[in-house]
């Protein structure tokens, strides 16, 4: 095994193209480590990309945030300009592993590992962000929700890396939220989530809402139609029991020792009304 | 595999070393430079024997690589004690008996100071959940808080 600390995003890209074996990205390690250890795989090559300027950085940019692919969730969550535009998805990076993990893992890492469970992920995919990509060919833009793929896997191509992750500006009266289950307090991988995001009219009516649900299918779910539901509500008891419904309807979840079928489904409904009431909380609505 | 030349500061020494690609900081430390106070508990980061702080950030050392450790800033329960005076953490451990076999201590001893460095007054609740990440199999943690408590009290100066 190589382990190369990559001064550049071109140079990283360049080794993780050009090697034909198995490859790594190294930000937080925090799986990469844990997969080492464990035999599931054994690298030829390691590139860490926390040594490339400006990867460690969060920068305004357009009213919106500019989240660098090497920022440790821990640093995410002590920006008060982060935190106050996007809870949601703060809360959603905030709860990945321990105080010790939270010190070194990455939204761009969760992102990358492709677990359907992933945290950070749904919160992202409720946020419209936009994950900035260097590769062999350049740098381009690709949408979150566009780049998992199945669990383990993403539609990042050879040699492509992601340097950050842009989540957009905001209107006023707009915010988010982030809930999961687990069976602990802590320390745990989601059995269900969901991630909502409003932004609300002058009145407290759901102007646009957008829901994303995790660890009910093999990838993040955007739940499009349930989203429709909320919009020109207040979300009154009828249309969030509509919306749970909604929600359910596009669960695809698997049946293992941690939930069933029945309960991964009827949890994610559940998770999303009352992620949607928090976000309209949050925005300034009335409830 | 080729060695990879690490400088590093460790507890505010300069150190140098030749460590594997695939080595973790864990190994490097205990198996290369005589540091044994972080220990090896679970191997991937579940546990927190192994709790050390990099570039003030608290981490378990087991999922850094030695490599990574290349001009950063560390600190390991070595650098705890001035001397022979103990940092109020580790007296108040020994005064509330909030250690049995002792393997997961250094790691609660790391993260409590970087929990107190950080919030010097925190809740009970804020303690459990910042030593969330900390195992410890025979106190049953409640002696813990207390002791965490304690020092926090007197480096208060309550």
């Amino acid at each position: 095994m190589r382990y190369v600390a990559a001064k550049t995003a071109k140079e990283a890209a360049g080794l993780l193209a050009a090697e034909p074996g198995v490859t790594r990205v190294l930000a937080g390690g925090t799986d990469v480590l844990v997969q080492l250890k464990s035999g599931m795989v054994e690298p030829d090559l390691i590139v860490d990309i926390k040594t490339i300027p400006g990867l460690g950085e969060i920068t305004a940019e357009d009213g919106g945030f500019r989240i660098g692919a090497a920022v440790a969730n821990a640093v995410l969550g002590e920006h008060a300009g982060v935190v106050a535009l996007w809870p949601g998805v703060v809360e959603g990076a905030n709860l990945i592993g321990s105080t010790q993990v939270q010190g070194r893992c990455t939204m761009a890492g969760n992102l990358c590992n492709g677990s359907p469970a992933g945290d950070a992920v749904p919160g992202l995919v409720a946020a419209n962000a936009v994950a900035r990509i260097a590769g062999p060919e350049g740098t381009r833009d690709c949408p979150v929700a566009e780049i998992p793929a199945g669990p383990g896997k993403t539609t990042l191509k050879k040699g492509e890396i992601i340097t950050s992750i842009y989540l957009p500006a905001r209107p006023e009266r707009a915010s988010d939220a982030y809930l999961r289950f687990i069976p602990r307090t802590e320390m745990d991988i989601a059995v269900a989530s969901a991630a909502v995001s409003l932004e609300l009219n002058a009145d407290g009516t759901v102007k646009a809402a957008r829901v994303a649900l995790g660890a009910v299918a093999p990838t993040v779910v955007v739940a499009d139609a349930a989203a429709r539901i909320l919009v020109g509500t207040t979300l009154d008891g009828d249309t969030l029991a509509s919306f749970a419904k909604a929600c359910e309807a596009v669960c695809n979840p698997i049946d293992d020792k941690r939930g069933t079928i029945a309960f991964r489904t009827r949890t994610a409904g559940t998770l999303a009304k009352r992620a949607a009431l928090i976000a309209h909380a949050r925005a300034g609505g009335s409830k | 595999m080729k060695s990879i030349p690490v400088s590093t500061t460790i507890n505010g020494d300069p150190y140098e070393f030749l460590c594997a690609p695939d080595e973790t900081l864990l190994d490097v430390l205990r198996n290369r430079l005589s540091l044994t106070g972080a220990k090896e508990g679970c191997g991937t980061g579940d546990c927190g024997a192994c709790s050390v702080t990099l570039n003030g950030r608290l981490v378990c050392s087991c999922l850094v690589l030695g490599a990574e450790a290349q001009g950063a800033e560390i600190s390991t329960i070595e650098g705890m004690a001035d001397g022979d005076e103990l940092h109020p953490l580790q007296r108040h451990f020994i005064d509330h008996a909030a250690l049995q076999c002792g393997i997961c201590t250094p790691g609660i001893l790391v993260a409590a100071k970087s929990l107190l460095e950080k919030n010097p007054a925190p809740t009970d609740e804020e303690v459990r959940y910042w030593l969330a990440g900390n195992l410890c199999r025979c106190t049953g943690y409640d002696k813990i808080i207390a002791a965490v408590q304690a020092a926090a009290a007197e480096m208060r100066g309550a």
